[in-house]
């Protein structure tokens, strides 16, 4: 006979639906509504800078860069629900988190610029720079909570991904990890349904990537990522529930890649125009933003302010970023090695003397 | 003082560590209560506790993974993988993360590792347990490669490596875990990286080797010397950096240089050792540079490895013919 030893439920979440209609309770972060001001601020200041960034590849003053349009809400709601003393663990399409980190819009333009020092985040000592191979950062994460758990510090370490990143093992790995060891760690998942060409259905036979942490024993839970406020309270509860030593959360986020992958790309060749007029229906901001207006929290006025101040702050960043100074040639080897060894000295000599040719 | 093996200076090494430095932790398979397959963390477990000791998961890529996040936030892992042939799931995380995050982030994060392996042949190990693959290590930038060829050497170049501010691969040729004994004081005085030991002098040929060949490197050497040709033996010990100085001023003095590593010849550490001297001494030398070295083939199954790895009469026959 068979009986069953394990069974298990995967919730969904959303709060304030595609019409911008709370569906819910407002939750306990959002008791002040200046806190939904200042998500739908970052929301629409990382648009404006993604627009912008988008402009300077395009005119040839920036290399490739991952635009972010649609998913906007993710990156917002993790930089709102982490406390300073936590470490992001960062993909290439966390720019709203960034910023509300203390990285600034002017080194995101600089590391799409080619420019190492846009890792360098004078003001954060501790995030990762933006992870490019897919999936590895997930390891980070579980490192850092380890070394948290270890020091019994209450921090949190929060890690982001795509869902084509949900295929490598590095994903799998390091929730395995992150349960058996229960560490404090958050895996947030960007479902934007797209790895550059290929559609979440070739990636996965599973109903969710939520219930991909069932298999490491840990809470996977699936929300409405175009809706921020149901993905700000999620992520928040599940960085505190890490704080308290209550272990790992897998958050799947659903939304849209209303972009190309990269500047690269043109995901015209692939997304069904149709599917992107759907998706472009639920998109995060215009929900709140008709959320804050109903409820006499926004209005045009506000709304005209907020533009021209991110637009002002943005022209700061890309005039920082275009006027920076080149690295010197050196700098390609000055941070290799604690003390440099004897044969990247000669070759150091070496580059910068055929630098002086030039 | 007691003589110790190899495989134990590993060990006197790694406890002393743990003792003097809070942030070592040490982990990898089996690395916990059962103290390494190779015993090399015996006991460790048991003093530290398993906050400081402990196993992990079975996934190497997990081990390098988890070291960059450890080390980024200022722990300083060893991380043990059980063998070489089982480091590769993990290179990605060695190359694409461990080696840049200095340069990456321009010198605000770095990470203090040490990726531990026991590597070559001559164990008579099951299948994808003999390679010598350090070459692939040495070849990325960022990353630092050390192999001791004797307890003191292991012990005293593991210290240097817990210590270095940058990751270090430290692969233990574990054909001579446990060859030789000798007294290692446990004094906590680390060895230089990047340096190599003249292990023999000579005025007729300079011998360069590392790891497990040392040993016939140095049993040739001893013959040679009764056949009246003098070898100078360096062990290089720490493939990246090279201190090709020290292999270059002895060739610049010999006039003849051999190269031995049990590694494929192809792109292997001698074929750099002879390309710079090439460039460096080329006047010097009366004879041309020469290698034993694994052949470039798959590192054969046990029953075939002992004509694999260089033995002492290829080496002596390689040393005669440039003695004209």
């Amino acid at each position: 006979m068979t009986h069953y030893v394990a069974q298990f439920e995967i919730p969904f979440v959303q709060l304030l639906n595609e019409q911008g209609i709370l569906t819910g309770e407002l939750p306990e972060f959002a008791s002040n509504p200046a806190e939904l001001c200042c998500l739908y601020q970052t929301m629409v200041k990382t648009r404006l800078f993604d627009k912008k960034a988008i402009a300077l590849q395009r005119t040839g003053k920036m290399g490739t860069y991952a635009p972010v349009n649609g998913q906007e809400a993710i990156g917002t709601a993790i930089g709102h629900a982490m406390r300073e003393e936590d470490v992001f663990i960062p993909y290439y399409r966390d720019y709203a988190a960034q910023f509300q980190r203390g990285v600034e819009m002017s080194d995101i333009l600089s590391y799409w610029g080619g420019d190492e020092r846009g890792s360098q985040f004078q003001d954060n000592a501790e995030d990762l720079p933006i992870c490019v191979p897919i999936a590895s950062q997930c390891l980070h994460a579980a490192g850092i909570g380890f070394a948290f758990k270890h020091r019994k510090q209450p921090r949190v370490a929060v890690v982001c991904i795509g869902d084509g990143g949900t295929s490598e093992g590095d994903f799998y790995e390091a929730m395995n990890v992150a349960g058996v060891w229960n560490l404090p760690v958050v895996f947030v998942v960007n479902n934007n349904q797209w790895a550059i060409s290929v559609s979440i259905k070739q990636q996965t036979a599973t109903q969710t990537i939520a219930q991909k942490a069932i298999a490491a024993g840990f809470q996977g839970i699936q929300v409405d990522g175009n809706d921020i406020i149901a993905t700000r309270k999620i992520i928040g509860d599940a960085i505190e529930k890490a704080r308290a030593g209550e272990g790992p959360t897998l958050i799947e986020a659903l939304t849209y890649r209303l972009s190309d992958h990269t500047t690269a790309d043109d995901a015209t060749r692939y997304q069904p125009e149709k599917e992107v007029k759907a998706a472009s229906l639920k998109e995060p901001i215009s929900r709140l933003k008709h959320y804050l207006e109903q409820a006499n929290l926004w209005n045009e006025n506000k709304e005209k302010a907020l533009v021209t101040s991110c637009n002002n702050a943005i022209k700061d960043a890309v005039e920082v970023y275009l006027n920076k100074p080149e690295q010197p040639v050196s700098s390609i080897f000055d941070y290799h090695y604690a003390t440099m060894p004897d044969y990247l000295t000669e070759q150091r000599a070496t580059a910068l003397e055929e630098a002086n040719h030039d | 003082m007691t003589n110790i093996t190899l495989v134990e200076a590993v060990t006197q090494a790694l406890a002393y560590e743990l003792k003097h430095d809070k942030d070592v932790v040490i982990f990898g398979e089996d690395v916990g209560h059962n103290g390494g397959v190779f015993r090399a963390t015996d006991g460790l477990q048991k003093i530290f506790g398993e906050n400081r000791v402990f196993d992990t998961p079975l996934a190497e890529s997990m081990i390098g993974g988890l070291a960059v996040g450890m080390s980024v936030q200022g722990l300083k892992p060893v991380a043990e993988f059980q063998f070489m042939g089982f480091i590769y799931p993990a290179m990605n995380q060695i190359v694409t993360h461990a080696a840049r995050m200095r340069n990456r982030t321009r010198g605000r994060l770095h990470c203090p590792i040490v990726f531990r392996a026991p590597f070559g042949g001559g164990i008579r190990a099951p299948e994808h347990h003999s390679e010598s693959t350090e070459a692939l290590f040495a070849h990325i930038p960022g990353l630092q490669v050390v192999i001791p060829s004797s307890p003191k050497r292991a012990y005293g170049l593991l210290l240097a490596a817990i210590r270095n501010p940058d990751p270090v691969i430290f692969l233990e040729p574990k054909r001579i875990y446990r060859l030789t004994k000798q007294p290692v004081p446990d004094d906590g005085i680390a060895l230089p990286l990047g340096k190599c030991f003249t292990l023999k002098q000579g005025d007729d040929v300079t011998l360069v080797s590392f790891g497990a060949s040392v040993h016939e490197t140095l049993q040739a050497a001893n013959q040679l010397e009764e056949e009246g040709v003098s070898c100078e033996v360096i062990d290089v010990a720490t493939i990246k950096p090279l201190d090709i100085e020290t292999i270059l001023n002895s060739v610049e003095h010999t006039g003849r240089c051999v190269i031995i590593h049990e590694a494929a010849k192809t792109g292997g550490v001698g074929a750099d050792i002879s390309a710079q001297i090439a460039e460096n001494c080329f006047s010097d030398l009366i004879a041309p540079v020469q290698r034993v070295t694994g052949y470039d083939t798959v590192m054969p199954y046990f029953q075939l490895e002992k004509h694999y790895i260089p033995s002492v009469n290829r080496i002596k026959n390689t040393v005669l013919s440039i003695m004209e």
